[in-house]
C-alpha cells in the first residue's frame, strides 16, 4: 500500500467533522492521526504505474458510469464497460479502478477473457470525499486505456451519534 | 455463513451474453474507522471474488475497502452450455462463502 | 440555536417559512420521491436491494423452531406470503393485555416469549431486523392504515404531541423541519417528509438494516435532545402518530434511504 505523510485536504466534510457540527461516527474512511494517510494523487498515479509499467496510458475505449453529485459516499453505484469484440484474439483482460483521496488508491481490479461477452462491470463503491475516479483497461495485445471522472460527494446532514 | 443473492436467469440461447448479478451480506470494514476510544477498528473485508462456469473460472475479482458494505457485483457471461455457476467470496480472518446456481443453455 | 439560526442553516429561499400546518394528504411524499434516481434504482431492484439479504434471513428464520416450545412462526401463522399480506401496514397496533400499542418489533418479541417461550430478540439485532423486514415485505404496496379509535386516540395524540413539541438544545420539533421545511435542504441532503414508509429499511449511511427507532434516535440526536432507550413508549407513540400521518401511503418494506 502506497503511504504518505500529508494530511487530508481541508475539505468541507472533513472540517464539520472537526468542528463538531455534527459529531458522531459519521463517514468512512477517514484516517486516524498520521498512520493512515490519504491516497493523494501521487499515490494514486503510483498505483497505476504499478499496473501499467511503463506502456502508455492512452485516453479512450473505456468508460465510467457514476452519478455526478453522490447523495451519500458510503454506496456509490460505479459501472466501468469498455469497448472490445471480446474474442479470443482481441479482448480486455483486466479493469482497475482508482480514487485520488480515499485512505488508499486501489478500489478494485478484474481480471476477465473472452467468455465475459461484453466488458462490462458494476458494484458500488465508497468514496470519502469529492474526488477524481480513474479507470484503466488492459487490452489482450497489451496496451492500456483510461478514463477518469470528477464527482462531487454531498454530506449527510443527519449523522448518527454514538 | 454469509447469506448471498445470486441472480443469473436460468435459461439463455446458446451464446447469448447473459448478465450475473451477485450480492452478499459481509461489513466490508475498512480498518480506518475509529471505535468509541479513537482506536481505529481491524480490517476485515472481501479480498476475493471469483466465478467459474462448469468448474472454469469466468471472472476474477479483487476488492479493496473501498467497496461498500454488502458488496454488490455484476457482470457478464457468454452462455455456452448447460450446467453450474459457482461463486466464492474469500476474506479477511477467514472468511470464506460459496453459491452455485444452474443455468440451462438451448 | 435559535429559530433564526436553524433557518440559516437549512438554506430556505426568501419567503418560504410557513406556520406549522399539516402537509395536505394530496401533497404527501415518500422518503423515495426526494433520492437520486441511483438510489430509487437501488430500491427498486430486488436483486441490487442490499435489505433483500435481511429478507430472505427473515424467510429462513420464519421457518426456524425456537424456545422451550420448539415452535417456529410458520407452526402458528403458515406461510408469510399470505398470513401476513398487510399485518406491518396496520402496526403499531394496540395490544388489549399490555392496554398500549405495540410496534412490530415488539410484536415479534412477544410472540417469541410467549408462543415460542424463547428470549426475546434484542433491539437492532440482525434476526429481529429479519423477521420484521420479512413480515414488513409482505405488506409491500399496500395502504398504511392505522386503527384510530378511542383505545389509540391518547396515545396517536402523545406522538403527535412529541411530533410538534420543541426538544432538545437546539430547541427544535419534528414538525419545523418535516412539515415546514421539507423539499427544503439541510447541508447536502434534502428534508423529506418523514413519513415511514418503508422500515426496516437499508441506510446508506448506516451501511445496513436499521429499525425506524435508530432513525429516531439519530434525528434526536441531531436535536441536541436526549434519545429514549430502545423499547421505550415514546417511540411507539412517535411512530404510531407517524403512520397515522401517512395513512394511505403505501408501504416500501424494505425501503432504500442515503
Amino acid at each position: 500500500m502506497t503511504r504518505q505523510d500529508e494530511p487530508l485536504p481541508r475539505t468541507r466534510r472533513r472540517f464539520l467533522l472537526e468542528a463538531g457540527a455534527i459529531a458522531g461516527a459519521a463517514g468512512i474512511g477517514l484516517p486516524l492521526g498520521s498512520e493512515h494517510a490519504a491516497a493523494t494523487p501521487a499515490s494514486m498515479r503510483a498505483a497505476i504505474r504499478k499496473v501499467v509499467g511503463e506502456a502508455p496510458l492512452n485516453r479512450g475505449k473505456i468508460k465510467i458510469d457514476v452519478p455526478a453529485l453522490i447523495e451519500n459516499g458510503n454506496a456509490v453505484p460505479f459501472t466501468v464497460s469498455c469497448e472490445s469484440p471480446m474474442t479470443e484474439s482481441d479482448h480486455v483482460k483486466a479493469i482497475h479502478v482508482f480514487t485520488e483521496k480515499n485512505p488508499q488508491p486501489n478500489v478494485i481490479s478484474v481480471q476477465l477473457g473472452p467468455r465475459a461477452g461484453r466488458a462490462s462491470v458494476s458494484t458500488r463503491i465508497r468514496l470519502a470525499d469529492t474526488q477524481k475516479i480513474v479507470a484503466v483497461a488492459q487490452m489482450s495485445d497489451g496496451s492500456f486505456w483510461s478514463d477518469d471522472v470528477e464527482v462531487v460527494v454531498t454530506l449527510a446532514a443527519c449523522l448518527e451519534g454514538t | 455463513m454469509a447469506r448471498a443473492l445470486i441472480n443469473v436467469p436460468p435459461k439463455a440461447k446458446r451464446g447469448e451474453v447473459i448478465e450475473i448479478k451477485t450480492l452478499i451480506s459481509h461489513t466490508m470494514e475498512t480498518g480506518f474507522r475509529p471505535d468509541n476510544t479513537g482506536k481505529a477498528i481491524p480490517r476485515d473485508i472481501i479480498t476475493e471474488f471469483v466465478c467459474k462456469y462448469n468448474g472454469q473460472e469466468i471472472f476474477r475479482a479483487e476488492l479493496f475497502p473501498a467497496i461498500a458494505a454488502n458488496p454488490f457485483l455484476t457482470f457478464f457471461t457468454v452462455a455456452t452450455e448447460t450446467g453450474t455457476l459457482s461463486f466464492e467470496w474469500t476474506g479477511d480472518n477467514g472468511f470464506s462463502a460459496t453459491e452455485s446456481v444452474n443455468i440451462s443453455v438451448e | 440555536m435559535t429559530r433564526a439560526a436553524f433557518l440559516l442553516l437549512t438554506v430556505v429561499s426568501a419567503g418560504a417559512a410557513a406556520s406549522a400546518a399539516d402537509i395536505p394528504l394530496s401533497e404527501r411524499k415518500s422518503g423515495y420521491d426526494f433520492m437520486a434516481p441511483e438510489t430509487r434504482a437501488m430500491q427498486d431492484d430486488d436483486t441490487a436491494n442490499p435489505a433483500m439479504l435481511w429478507v430472505l434471513d427473515g424467510e429462513a428464520l420464519w421457518q426456524r423452531k425456537e424456545g422451550s416450545a420448539g415452535k417456529s412462526c410458520a407452526d402458528c401463522h403458515g406461510d408469510a406470503r399470505t398470513s401476513m399480506k398487510g399485518v406491518a401496514a396496520r402496526y403499531p397496533a394496540f395490544n388489549a393485555t399490555r392496554a398500549h400499542p405495540v410496534d412490530l418489533g415488539e410484536r415479534i418479541n412477544i410472540c417469541r416469549t410467549e408462543q415460542q417461550r424463547a428470549t426475546p430478540l434484542a433491539f437492532e439485532s440482525k434476526e429481529l431486523l429479519a423477521l420484521a423486514a420479512y413480515v414488513g415485505q409482505q405488506s409491500r404496496g399496500m395502504p398504511i392504515e392505522i386503527a384510530d379509535d378511542a383505545r389509540m386516540r391518547p396515545f396517536l395524540q402523545a406522538g403527535q404531541d412529541m411530533f410538534t413539541g420543541r426538544q432538545g438544545q437546539l430547541n427544535l420539533s419534528c414538525a419545523q423541519c418535516h412539515d415546514d421545511n421539507w423539499g427544503q435542504k439541510l447541508a447536502g441532503a434534502a428534508i423529506p417528509q418523514g413519513h415511514p414508509t418503508g422500515y426496516p429499511l437499508y441506510r446508506l449511511e448506516w451501511q445496513t438494516l436499521g429499525s425506524l427507532q435508530r432513525r429516531l434516535r439519530n434525528c434526536l440526536f441531531g436535536m441536541r435532545a436526549v434519545a429514549y432507550p430502545y423499547g421505550a413508549p415514546e417511540y411507539v407513540n412517535l411512530e404510531l402518530y407517524l403512520m397515522w400521518r401517512a395513512r394511505g401511503m403505501r408501504v416500501e418494506t424494505p425501503a432504500v434511504r442515503p
